[in-house]
């Protein structure tokens, strides 16, 4: 895989790794309050995106690029001005600039994808995201920019016999001030009063004559302006760099979701819970910082599934016309037509060279992976942020085989999914009795734990040097052979759930995802069967998982990183979730272009956040969905069918 | 008895849910000032045809015509803007907001042509609403939440408005507030449509009335021309 993004997570970044030890008293204290100043930004940006999901319902994952773009413009700003009034004034138009690109983003782009599925939203934020890192790039350049420090709040303040810096101070009391001013907002306002209306019942409120169209945008230039300020208040504290929009996602998405989505006062708690167990994780348990706060947030979700102050989501509204199109297997002339294409790709190695071969192989993997993916969530309704766990913990459980048991290449590509299977079965458990948007953060977290491990328990893993030298068996090592394996392995994984798909299993899955109340009234356990299905689809996504370590020759903690994560997304919404076949074909395009754009251009994440961008305006049901309308309207007899 | 000042004329009116085609060439009229009911049993179609008037249902076609102009084609908050007011049959409270903050997200400008209506005025029709004014809308009973949606919509001051099944589990001595309610509605000048199972009720407040079976319209008339034809109410609204 052509990375996406840089391969270390920057969480870890701030981890001096360092044995744990006895510190004096009054170091932890100090700790304690460094860890209240950092939750003040990420309150500040964790609450904008609660209050974009709030009425819009949209996960805004472009947050972290807004905040990103907070610290860069700021950091040019306060070049430009200088002394007390030009920093804070640099810094507050900063958040400005941003809220008004926000707006427009919101304006040309988001207003178009109102009425599509919610995670449609999430992978044109995603789009955004991608495009806003290359152009930071493209205008700031690579490296980490210093900011300047607050005029008169350079120095220090003596804490317990321990300097303290008095910017920190600042941002303590700057956090709770933040939330008395939205909570004045939203109670003593009546743009607020009509903001917490449209959170409850968007469509009531529009009966009685509000344009939403106007609160939606200034909502969401309000969200972008307060994770743009997050962003340029840590100048002081830390530089601006290419990597804090992903870290601060990461973080802000936790946040939000122990704090309650929606809800400000949560967030404001979360942030500081989030922020101390940053802070003294790494005191602590030097080695699991990073997996603590995913921990924590499991936990939470476990003992309460709308967060701490949170409340159950509302029967969407919106809902009503499930799926449309009818799935059908393939009929005689459409398993004729699989087998001459499997004849075609069969035979491409007597046409292509070595590097299409390679290039081949790779797409055929992630068919795979995203045909695990689109199982989960087109037949499962459950939308998984992280599924690249299972992908992981297959090349990881592959690797190891290989590595550190000597076993051979046949041995590991069955332990690679076996240790997907496991992990699949042991997170699925606590996964399937979360739903919605809650689900998927639950995903995430527990790949972002996988990952944290295979990051920071280096004595097995390699840790960020990941494990090297895990070549096929001599059998299948030549380009050609492998793929042949690679072919043979993903056509019947595929074989395989499309036969699961239509079995009764598969049908009381889709029953499931159209009518929970009316598939348990009829006597099936929802759990179970989610349980079971969400074991299957990790299994798969392991296979993929394994192959792809053979293919590369070394597994790294990317293989179980949220990139990848949503690049599964990315494939199974621009296929069609709604379609059989969309997983596939939505692989195998967004593959192929996306190792074609990183091979012609420098630029490729702008190159494919444009394209992803393009495709949702485009194709809000995917490209397979849109072409069985298409066919549909041709032939209106047939009705909708997919298959 | 096509009035030349109705209201609102809708015509041609058909309505789907997916693929479930549920009007089929709906008509009806409101005279100005007239309060006109729209009669059918459980699921003949009655919500479904406020909601597509409202736009509130992507799928659907025909012609709403709202005091002489086109509103077909306006988005919801458009057609309310122009003094279309709409009660829901399942009330949709905000329970997170107070009494007072439920009205406030009601509030539009005056309006020529239609009642004015302030806090104070309301408060003289619905009294029950004046102390609870600080409660969260989630912790009324239901008369007097059905009491604040009627209330939240006059805020707007419409000319015209849409009341759906004002009485249904409602207790009888909210029942008469509520015909009470909307006696007072029609003494301001408004124009109401009604939707009803309760005949009884129907009866007490209404001029004219419809009748709805299966998504289409089956009986149109006076209440007294209603009234004389028994075979009617046999065949589309006994149980
Ligand atoms: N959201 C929906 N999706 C699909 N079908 C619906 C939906 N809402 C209503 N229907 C169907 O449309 C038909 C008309 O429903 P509608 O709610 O308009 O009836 P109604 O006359 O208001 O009945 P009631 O007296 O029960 O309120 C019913 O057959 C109902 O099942
Ligand atoms: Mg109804």
């Amino acid at each position: 895989m052509a990375p996406l993004f840089s391969r270390s997570w920057p969480l870890a970044l701030r981890v001096s790794v360092q044995h744990a030890r006895v510190f004096p008293l009054n170091f932890y204290f100090d700790q304690f309050v460094t860890g209240l100043a950092s939750a003040c930004s990420l309150f500040l940006v964790a609450s904008g995106l609660s209050i974009i999901f709030g009425v819009t319902r949209i996960v805004n994952f472009a947050h972290g690029a807004f905040y990103m773009l907070g610290a860069y413009i700021g950091f040019t700003l306060t070049e430009q001005f200088s002394g007390a009034f030009g920093f804070w004034g640099a810094i507050l138009l900063a958040a400005i600039v941003v809220a008004a690109i926000g707006t427009l983003i919101e304006i040309i782009l988001l207003r178009r994808i109102y009425d599509a599925p919610e995670l449609f939203q999430l992978l044109a934020t995603f789009g955004v995201t991608l495009i806003v890192e290359d152009l930071a790039l493209l205008i700031w350049g690579p490296n980490e920019l210093l900011g300047p420090r607050a005029p008169g709040l350079k120095g220090a303040i003596d804490l317990f016999g321990l300097p303290f810096p008095t910017y920190d101070l600042l941002l303590i009391a700057l956090g709770p001030l933040v939330l008395g001013l939205l909570w004045l907002l939203f109670r003593r306002t009546t743009w607020g009063v009509l903001v917490r209306a449209a959170t409850q019942d968007r469509e009531m409120v529009a009966a009685l004559g509000v344009n939403q169209k106007w609160l939606f945008t200034s909502v969401f230039a309000l969200g972008v302006f307060l994770a743009a300020l997050g962003g340029a208040l840590e100048l002081p504290r830390q530089s601006a760099n290419h990597t804090m929009d992903l870290q601060v996602i990461t973080e802000v998405l936790v946040v939000v979701v122990i704090g309650g989505l929606g809800n400000v006062l949560g967030t404001f708690l979360a942030a500081i819970i989030v922020s101390e167990l940053n802070a003294f994780g790494i005191l602590v348990f030097p080695k699991i910082s990073i997996v603590l706060v995913f921990l924590v947030m499991a936990l939470v979700l476990i003992v309460r599934p709308w967060g701490l102050l949170g409340r159950a989501e509302a029967a969407a509204r919106a809902a009503g016309g499930a799926a449309i199109l009818r799935w059908r297997p393939l009929a005689a002339r459409g398993r004729l037509a699989v087998v001459l294409a499997l004849a075609v790709l069969a035979l491409a190695p007597l046409a292509v060279g070595d590097y299409y071969l390679t290039v081949a192989t790779e797409v055929l993997i992630f068919v795979l992976f995203a045909a695990s993916l689109h199982f989960l969530i087109g037949a499962g309704g459950l939308v998984s942020f992280g599924h690249a766990a299972y992908f992981g913990l297959g090349s990881y459980g592959a690797a190891l085989a290989l590595k550190q048991f000597g076993l051979g290449m046949e041995a590991a590509l069955i332990a690679g999914p076996l240790l997907g299977l496991a992990g699949a079965i042991l997170f699925g458990w606590f996964c399937v009795r979360l739903s919605g948007v809650y689900f998927a953060m639950l995903t995430l977290a527990f790949a972002q734990i996988a990952w944290s491990v295979a990051y920071q328990w280096s004595d097995v893993t390699g840790g960020d040097n990941g494990l090297l030298g895990i070549w096929p068996s001599a059998w299948a090592a030549a380009p050609a052979h492998f793929y042949w394996l690679t072919l043979a392995l993903v056509a019947a994984g595929i074989a395989a759930l499309r036969m699961i798909l239509f079995s009764p299993f598969g049908y009381s899955l889709r029953a499931l995802r159209d009518s929970e109340l009316r598939a348990e009234a009829i006597g099936l356990e929802r759990r179970r069967i989610q349980w079971i299905s969400f074991a299957i689809a990790g299994g798969f996504a392991a296979l993929a998982g394994a192959l792809y370590a053979f293919l590369k020759g070394s597994v790294f903690p990317d293989n179980l990183g949220i990139p990848l994560s949503i690049d599964g997304l990315v494939m199974v919404l621009l296929g069609g979730v709604d379609t059989v076949s969309g997983g596939i074909v939505g692989a195998a395009l967004y593959r192929s272009l996306s190792i074609w754009i990183i091979s012609h251009t420098d630029y490729s994440k702008l190159a494919l956040g444009l394209l992803i961008v393009v495709l949702v305006v485009l194709f809000p049901k995917g490209v397979v969905g849109a072409f069985e309308s298409w066919r549909a309207r041709r032939a209106p007899r047939t009705g909708g069918e997919s298959s | 008895m096509t009035h030349a000042d109705a209201k609102l004329r809708v015509s041609g009116l058909n309505a789907a849910y997916g693929q479930a085609l549920i009007l089929t060439d709906v008509a009806l009229e409101v005279g100005a000032g007239e309060v006109t009911a729209l009669l059918g049993r459980n699921g003949a179609g009655k919500s479904t045809t406020f909601r597509a008037i409202l736009g509130l249902i992507a799928n659907r076609s025909g012609k709403v015509i709202f005091n002489g102009e086109d509103v077909s084609a306006l988005a919801t908050y458009d057609i309310a803007r122009r003094g279309l007011g709409y009660v829901p049959e399942d009330r949709r409270i905000f329970s997170d907001l107070t009494v007072e903050e439920n009205l406030l997200v009601g509030r539009q400008a005056p309006r020529a042509g239609a009642p004015t209506w302030t806090l104070e005025r309301l408060f003289k029709i619905f009294p029950n609403l004046r102390e609870l004014r600080g409660r969260p809308g989630g912790r009324m009973s239901g008369g007097e939440q059905q009491m604040l949606t009627i209330a939240r919509t006059l805020m707007g001051n419409p000319s015209l408005v849409l009341l759906d099944e004002p009485s249904e589990g409602l207790a009888p001595k909210i029942v008469e507030q509520m015909i009470e309610a909307i006696r007072d509605m029609k003494r301001e000048g408004l124009s109401l449509l009604v939707s009803e199972q309760n005949l009884h009720f129907a009866r007490l407040v209404a001029d004219r009335a419809y009748v709805i079976e299966k998504g289409r319209i089956r009986f149109a008339g006076t209440m007294a021309e209603f009234d004389a034809r028994p075979d009617v109410r046999d065949a589309y609204l006994a149980l």
